[in-house]
């Protein structure tokens, strides 16, 4: 992996509330759901960034964000030094052929009447990149061989294809522009044990030819941690942790953190029953109306009083090794 | 021990327009008394059809339980009448589903669902059915029982309406559960803490458990003994350690080496297992892994390997499993 120390993406304090409304005539406000709380974050050129959380935090809304395919409630995104933000949409033009996005669910991201060749050529026509038939067929053909699909297979629908092989349309389609960032969004958690696998190893194959810089949202650590060089875990619309893949597991320090990576479970019967588990009490609270103070508090196992006060701040701990967590120095093993 | 259940050449086909599906094609396992037994495997293996068969809850037409037997409490459940079964679905053997959102009948509350079952099964009168419905609603650790007997399921969590769910299953005293997939739709803090909560109930109450899962460290966790299903069959069956540190079918190796693991090394590559599953449509009479199996020889084209012993206990289908222990390549 060609790693730079040149920074492709900055996230500065970056909100996005949605609105509830009430009343059908004389529509009034009535609360926000805080979807994502004020985040912060880099991603430097050739790596690879985990997002982890649960369904709800906002990693989703996080992303979506990034790629402006929401208008941020407030904070920054700075892409190649640019700021994204505030952007009209024939500005953001040039940048959408930058940074991609690959979905979760590759039943419901592909057009259903539209043809394999067309759903790859899309992008191609949209930012003019082709010019004739006979180039427009042959960048199609390269793209379905560079994802590991037959050429053959251009004018098929998406119905005629597999779970897996639809996900590699996807990333075709992604691909098709040479970005530079893709936005993985469960690229894979639909997909079954044996293709997950396929199409994990595609993408890494696809960075180092490509030279991409991914964000790679899950909600699997182990698959995130498989891929990823740096790892964020979000809860509930913050960031409390982020770290390399080695320090996050060797050595968490948010509470949350250590009841992620200890409920997921490890192939290995003999090593499981050694193994200590946390299991939380209750359920996330709901981001329309997050708890005071710091918002792991409710399911905290060391929780203090000062925790439901001040929202502790993402405080470095150890080099590149950010944590939020007022106590993530004092409370030892439990 | 005594078995609770004992499943002898158990087959399942679906009779459809494009041909007969062979969804489970002669499996035979027993569960033990207090005991956990993981089935692994992966979408369209057989893994649900086969406990909704012990179940009886296949439609038919299009599907039909074509032949073996299911041995609960001394007595073949596919030979029982409608009426006896009813008596023992739900009563001697509880159910929990993938879906705790589906599952739950929307219209009723939560405290009715749950009475429903004691009044039929236990011939309870009403106030001690509700009574009841309270004491489970706690075993299975909702906080404020007595609020929460009046909600219906759309005011509950996804996680809420799992336990609600385990109530439900343990409500009749049951001697097996059946849990298909039961945390496959919940976050992954959810999913433990709803693991944990069943794996500590069937231990308190003495009963067999069965878990349906695609997750091999699910099984890994918490069952003792495991069975790993591929195109309708059961192809692997042992105790859990052995099928985790020697594995004797390339399947069970293949998705070993398919998933990333919490503990990996760094820069572990994935071996995936090339191809795709087969179609269940007009299965050729030989091993149904075979045009996926790096290990596969000539025999394995032309004739289906039987499910037998390799060494005690550890149960193989593949021609190969002998030598498997020496070719085959464990990463991680």
């Amino acid at each position: 992996m060609v790693q730079s120390n040149e920074t492709l993406l900055e996230v500065k304090d970056l909100k996005m509330h949605f609105p509830v409304t009430s009343g059908v005539i004389f529509q009034h406000k009535i609360a926000d759901v805080k979807a994502v709380d004020g985040i912060s974050f880099s991603i430097k050129k050739g790596e690879t960034l985990g997002l982890v959380g649960e369904s709800g935090c906002g990693k989703t809304t996080a992303g979506r964000c990034i790629l402006q395919l929401y208008t941020p409630t407030s904070g920054d995104v700075m892409f190649e030094g640019a700021r994204l933000n505030g952007l009209s949409s024939r500005d953001m033009i040039p940048f959408r052929r930058k940074m991609q996005v690959i979905f979760q669910d590759p039943y419901g991201s592909l057009n259903p009447r539209m043809t394999c060749r067309d759903i790859i050529g899309e992008p191609l026509t949209v930012h003019k990149l082709t010019s004739g038939k006979g180039e427009y067929n042959d960048r199609v053909a390269e793209l379905l061989n560079v994802v590991g699909l037959n050429p053959y297979m251009a004018d098929r629908y998406p119905h005629e294809f597999s779970g897996g092989q639809r996900q590699r349309i996807g990333i075709a389609r992604a691909l098709a522009v040479n970005p530079s960032f893709i936005v993985c969004d469960e690229p894979v958690s639909a997909l079954d044990v044996s293709i997950q696998a396929q199409v994990i190893n595609l993408l890494e194959e696809l960075q180092d030819e490509f030279d991409l810089t991914y964000l790679f949202i899950a909600h699997d650590l182990s698959v995130v941690r498989h891929i990823s060089d740096r790892i964020a875990v979000m809860y509930l619309g913050h960031i409390v942790e982020i770290a390399s893949k080695v320090e996050l597991h060797e050595n968490p320090l948010h509470p949350y953190t250590r009841a992620l990576l200890s409920a997921v479970p490890i192939p290995d019967p003999v090593l499981e029953a050694k193994r200590e588990r946390i299991v939380l009490t209750g359920d996330v609270p709901s981001p329309m109306n997050p708890p005071p103070g710091c918002v792991f508090h409710t399911r905290c196992p060391v929780a203090i009083e000062d925790c439901q006060v001040a929202i502790p701040e993402l405080r470095e701990v150890s080099p590149d090794h950010w944590v939020a967590c007022i106590r993530s120095e004092g409370y030892g093993p439990y | 021990m005594d078995s609770v259940l004992e499943i002898k050449d158990l087959a399942t086909y679906f009779y459809t327009h494009d041909g007969v599906v062979k969804a489970v094609d002669g499996i035979s396992y027993e569960v033990q008394e207090g005991e956990t037994l993981g089935i692994v495997g992966e979408s369209g293996c057989g893994k649900s059809v086969s406990a909704l068969s012990i179940m009886r809850l296949i439609a038919d037409p299009p599907g039909r339980i074509e032949r073996g037997e299911v041995i609960f409490e001394g007595r073949d459940l596919l030979k029982l009448s409608d009426s006896e079964m009813r008596s023992v679905r739900g009563n001697r053997i509880g159910m929990i589903f993938q879906e705790p959102m589906t599952s739950l009948n929307p219209v009723l509350t939560i405290e009715r669902q749950l009475t429903e079952t004691l009044e039929l099964h236990m011939k309870m009168t009403k106030m001690e059915a509700r009574g009841r419905a309270g004491e489970l609603i706690e075993m299975v650790g909702i906080p404020d029982p007595g609020r929460r007997l009046k909600d219906y399921p759309h005011q509950m969590s996804g996680g809420m309406r799992q336990r609600i769910m385990i109530a439900m299953a343990i409500s009749c005293n049951p001697r097996l559960i059946i849990a298909d997939e039961p945390t496959t739709a919940l976050d992954v803090t959810i999913q433990a803490q709803i693991l944990e909560l069943m794996q500590s109930l069937s231990k308190d109450l003495g009963t067999a458990l069965i878990i349906i899962t695609h997750n091999l460290g699910v099984v890994a966790r918490y069952a003792q003994r495991v069975a790993v299903m591929y195109a309708g069959k059961i192809i692997e069956t042992s105790t859990a350690g052995p099928i985790y540190a020697d594995p004797r079918h390339p399947y069970t190796l293949g998705l070993l080496n398919s998933v990333p693991r919490l503990d990996e090394e760094i820069g572990t590559k994935l071996q995936p297992i090339e191809g795709l599953p087969p179609d269940l449509i007009d299965m050729p009479d030989s091993c149904s892994f075979a045009p996926r199996c790096r290990y596969a020889i000539e025999k394995c084209t032309t004739e289906a390997p039987p499910l037998s012993e390799v060494t005690g206990g550890h149960l193989s289908a593949c021609w190969r499993a002998e030598e498997l222990a020496d070719i085959g390549v464990k990463v991680g």
